[in-house]
């Protein structure tokens, strides 16, 4: 059992993929080949379309964004140890795991263009929307697992967050309550070692994130965040375990933010560029790559076509994120609550009035 | 049955419970303990404790877990042991509860409703007796709710936790168990964003909620020669415009009494949209009867801050000399 065997206290950190793509062969997860194949495809898809992003961005045709370079693995590894029916709750760095659940690109991009129908999901898509206040989803990650288990429904809530958030209070009340509810919860913490410019050895002085857990009651693993098969492993073995009512697990997966922490940021202040590549030689696509090539599953020609596909892939949302109609008044006015109260609908009807008479 | 607020507000939650199994309660002490004020005794016997949960000593906890529970098809009741902490849980009724609905195109609701005792008049402790609901009502998407008796808190918390919304449900704690009345045993409802006319009257108009009321009735009564309309608001937001403003036409003068501070509060958002829809009704200024802009004092001093029947008569009489 990894998760018993990685305890953060000693020190141990779960790696099953090397920087060179060979795996060790009794940890590796057995995945069936259009898993991996569509694994790869989906971080590769991820860069592509987080590159984008940063670029519409510098032309103003995207608002402030926050890249995720690098941690293509660290979002998508745990969100494949979900079923259909598991719920994700994400921070706000986790595109690669929304792609995985299904959430349409184009409306990612969307959201970030600054249209609140970005976080309109197709139904049955159990993901919620980004939480711009750091840390606070935590507890909804609990309050949703808590429902799930108590109308038996058999599905597990697995949430994200950063290091800066675990310095949050609703962090700690979160696994605290998690811990006591024996709620069917996974925490995943991407450290990636910074919050904005933030080092992590400044959020925490314990050693680990992943030994939180034990002051709660319940294990916690740390993960090479650049190792999608380890992220996969320990993850499904913690979903299987909150299934099984084993109560929640921590997963701290250690990984780096290459861009900056949004595009409004210059990490160039904070941020040895040494450090930086340093980091490049552990690249998760590149590594998962080598492994896929190893099992004879991959090559420069696949490699060829699929970047030419995603490229039309992802021009294609951005083209239909753009094309999306401007929202109207009523847009604004009309989810506040499911029935429109009175003054509202007055103040509704005031602004059209002005705004139509312009 | 004859029976207090508390013992009404007990017998709503048990009759929901019951007819809905996605209701759940939860705070601190309300299970085995039964909550501090006793009101939610009985429920985890009857209902055990995976539907009455007994949580940590976590504020913020507690709501952002309702959020999540709600998001996710329970119907959860979180109980503050006092609204002078909900501060703590603040962030996540703004930042999540009164946004989950817009942000996700009424994809995902909150339903949830936070219940809390409110406000002064019983000489507690620093921080027990705020009455803050300007606050809570400020904010877009949330609902604010404060029953003034016994019945009106059965079927006004019937109606917040049937409801698809968030809902801020305030309990006047000094009136727990101050006043006995008549309420129906089975289960009613009373809707969200309705003010009731509690008297008829053609002179002035007094509007107040919560623990105000039997403060104005109080007030009222000792007029001579003077006929009050009296208007229990009962919903802080939505607010009830419309009841407000028929009044105003029949009467020609208001009073607002509130137990908050006077500045920034419900009283002013009453008092302008007097203004904007109503002013050539006006026979005198609109009065608001308010606590000052300061700190709740300590029990000592608490009664030069709390409103009373005769302050309330001098604002009568203001309206009436102008
Ligand atoms: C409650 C709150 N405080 C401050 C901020 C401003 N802020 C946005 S992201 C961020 C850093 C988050 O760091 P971390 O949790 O490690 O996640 P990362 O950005 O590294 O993915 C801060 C301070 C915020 N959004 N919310």
């Amino acid at each position: 059992m990894l998760i018993d065997d990685y305890d953060p206290l000693k020190g141990k950190r779960l790696q099953i993929l090397k920087e060179t793509g060979t795996v060790i062969k009794t940890l590796e997860p057995q995945l069936e080949e259009d898993v991996l194949l569509k694994a790869y495809r989906t971080m590769v898809l991820t860069r592509a379309a987080d590159d984008k992003a940063v670029k519409l961005q510098r032309q103003g045709r995207l608002g402030a964004y926050p890249p995720g370079l690098g941690q293509e693995a660290s979002q998508l590894g745990p969100a494949m140890a979900l079923d259909k029916n598991d719920w994700l709750i994400w921070a706000f760095r986790e595109m690669g795991a929304l792609i995985w659940k299904g959430v349409p690109l184009w409306r990612q991009f969307l959201y970030w263009m600054g249209n609140e129908e970005g976080n309109n999901f197709p139904d049955g898509i159990r993901v919620t929307p980004t939480s711009v206040p750091v840390g606070s989803q935590i507890l909804h990650a609990v309050g949703i697992s808590y429902a799930s288990k108590i109308k038996k429904e058999g599905s597990v809530a697995l949430v994200y967050f950063g290091d800066g958030g675990s310095s949050e209070g609703d962090f700690h009340e979160g696994l605290n309550m998690a811990g006591v509810l024996n709620t069917p919860t996974v925490f995943v913490c991407q450290n990636n070692q910074y919050a904005i410019s933030m080092r992590r050895a400044k959020q925490t002085a314990s050693q680990t994130i992943a030994q939180k857990a034990l002051a709660y009651g319940f294990e916690g693993i740390q993960v090479d965040g650049n190792d999608l098969l380890a992220l996969y492993a320990a993850t499904k073995e913690a979903v299987d375990r909150a299934r099984n009512g084993e109560g929640p697990t921590l997963i701290e997966s250690f990984t780096y933010r290459r861009g900056d922490h949004t595009t409004s940021d210059d990490a160039s202040r904070y941020r040895p560029e040494k450090e930086v590549t340093e980091w490049e030689k552990r690249d998760p696509i590149l590594r998962f790559r080598k492994y896929l090539e190893k099992k004879k599953l991959w090559d420069d020609e696949k490699e060829k076509k699929l970047l030419d596909e995603i490229q039309d892939e992802v021009e294609r949302c951005v083209a239909k994120a753009e094309a999306y109609h401007k929202p109207s008044i009523e847009d604004i006015f009309k989810h506040t609550y499911a029935e429109m109260p009175p003054e509202l609908k007055d103040q509704m009807d005031r602004l059209q009035q002005r705004e139509g008479s312009e | 049955m004859k029976m207090n607020m508390v013992s009404a507000i007990n017998l709503a939650l048990h009759q929901e419970m019951e007819r809905d199994e996605t209701v759940v309660v939860m705070g601190e002490d309300v299970g085995v303990d039964g909550g501090v004020f006793r009101v939610t005794e009985g429920l985890i016997e009857k209902f055990g404790p995976d539907r009455v949960i007994d949580t940590p000593l976590s504020e913020s906890g507690i709501v952002g877990t309702a959020i999540g529970m709600a998001m996710n098809g329970l119907r959860p009741v979180a109980e503050m042991q006092f609204m002078g902490f909900s501060y703590l849980s603040l962030n996540q009724m703004i930042t999540h509860a009164a946004r989950m609905r817009n942000r996700t195109r009424g994809r995902l609701s909150v339903p949830m409703v936070l219940r809390m005792p409110y406000g002064g008049g019983v000489k507690a402790l620093e921080h027990h007796s705020e009455s803050t609901e300007a606050l809570y009502a400020q904010i877009p998407g949330l609902k604010v709710v404060v029953p003034s008796s016994p019945k009106q808190a059965k079927g006004l918390l019937t109606s917040s936790i049937r409801d698809p919304d968030p809902v801020v449900f305030l309990e006047p704690k000094r009136s727990y168990r101050l006043i006995k009345e008549e309420v129906p045993e089975e289960a009613y409802t009373i809707p969200i964003g309705k003010a009731r006319v509690m008297q008829e009257g053609d002179d002035v108009t007094v509007v107040g909620w919560g623990a105000m009321l039997p403060l104005i009735e109080t007030a009222t009564k000792k007029l001579e020669d003077i006929s009050a309309e009296i208007i229990d608001l009962r919903s802080i937001s939505p607010m009830d415009t419309e009841t407000i403003l028929e009044s105003v036409k029949k009467t020609g003068r208001v009073v607002v009494v509130q137990e908050a501070p006077r500045s920034f509060g419900v009283g002013a958002e009453i008092s302008a949209r007097i203004m904007e829809k109503s002013v050539l009704h006006l026979e005198a200024p609109v009065e608001r009867v308010a606590a000052p802009d300061i700190t709740v004092p300590l029990p000592r001093s608490e009664d030069y801050y709390y409103i009373n029947p005769d302050r309330i008569m001098r604002g009568i009489a203001k309206v009436m000399e102008f």
